[in-house]
């Protein structure tokens, strides 16, 4: 049997980095795809809780966290290519066009 | 052997985030992605989540991750010669000390609460998807509702905001 601390240390340590991702990475495609391991990591969690705590709800959230990933994905790459087509690059740095 | 499944999946896609991190080129980084993906699904196998199994490897792997791999390929990035951000050092050292701060925690910890009302035998008995349909039509329905809401928004919102402004222009100028 495999303890649940177990299951929250992947899921620490994935999450981590994730947000490495998030914070060194200058290209924004691999700044989303960090957000995808975030929300992966997330979700070991609510489905390991849901395991070891005998409740349904854990895993029904995880499957909400999915379809929002999906829709943060499709919103996220269209803003993506709207900055690509103005001749922006895709670096993270250089998309200041909201800065005031 | 689920002990020695369990650390394969575990490592695996340990090193498949970090490669996802750390890679250059990018489409190698969604291909890692997918790697981490997958392997995180075997998890969820070991949980008896078959039914966010299936969900992880069609809707994450089939339907999200094939998305951004046709952008990257839509787009042909360059690689930088400097992908990384230039404060990474800065970021690292503080990141590795909390996280092994945090972990320490976690592995001391024992995690014990309210049981729900569904153990293990009975989503073993009727299935995985079972268990969830019936608890996600009763008591989360409005949740289900709302996140179908979101989709609705979202597909709507991604299709305005990748429409080219120049054929607006032109159906503007034909009214």
């Amino acid at each position: 049997m495999i303890p649940l601390s177990a299951y929250t240390a992947v899921s620490a340590v994935l999450f981590i980095i994730g947000l490495m991702g998030v914070l060194v990475r200058r290209n924004f495609i691999i700044v989303l795809l960090s957000v995808e391991i975030m929300m992966n990591a997330a979700n070991i969690n609510l489905v390991a809780f849901s395991h070891y705590l005998e409740s349904m709800a854990g895993q029904l959230v995880a499957l909400f966290i999915i379809a929002i990933a999906a829709g943060e994905a499709a919103v996220g790459l269209a803003i993506i290519i709207v900055v690509f087509r103005g001749k922006i690059s895709t670096n993270v740095d250089e998309m200041n066009l909201l800065k005031w | 052997m689920v002990g020695v499944f369990f650390t394969y999946f575990a490592l695996v896609s340990i090193a498949a985030g970090v490669l996802t991190v750390t890679l250059r080129h990018p489409v190698h980084c969604a291909l890692s992605l997918l790697v981490l993906l997958m392997h995180v699904s075997g998890l969820f196998i070991l949980l008896n989540a078959e039914f966010l199994w299936a969900v992880q490897v069609i809707v994450y792997v089939g339907a999200i991750l094939v998305l951004y791999l046709f952008v990257l390929m839509l787009m042909n990035l360059k690689t930088d010669e400097r992908y990384f951000h230039q404060s990474a050092l800065y970021v690292l050292g503080p990141a590795i000390l909390g996280a092994s701060y945090v972990l320490y925690n976690l592995l001391r910890s024992p995690f014990d609460g309210a049981k729900g009302d569904t153990p293990a035998a009975a989503v073993l008995q009727d299935g995985d998807t079972y268990a969830v349909g019936i608890k996600m039509f009763s008591d989360h329905l409005l949740q289900f509702e709302i996140v179908g809401i979101f989709l609705l928004g979202a597909v709507i919102g991604a299709i305005v905001l990748a429409k080219t402004p120049k054929q607006l222009d032109t159906e503007r100028e034909r009214s």
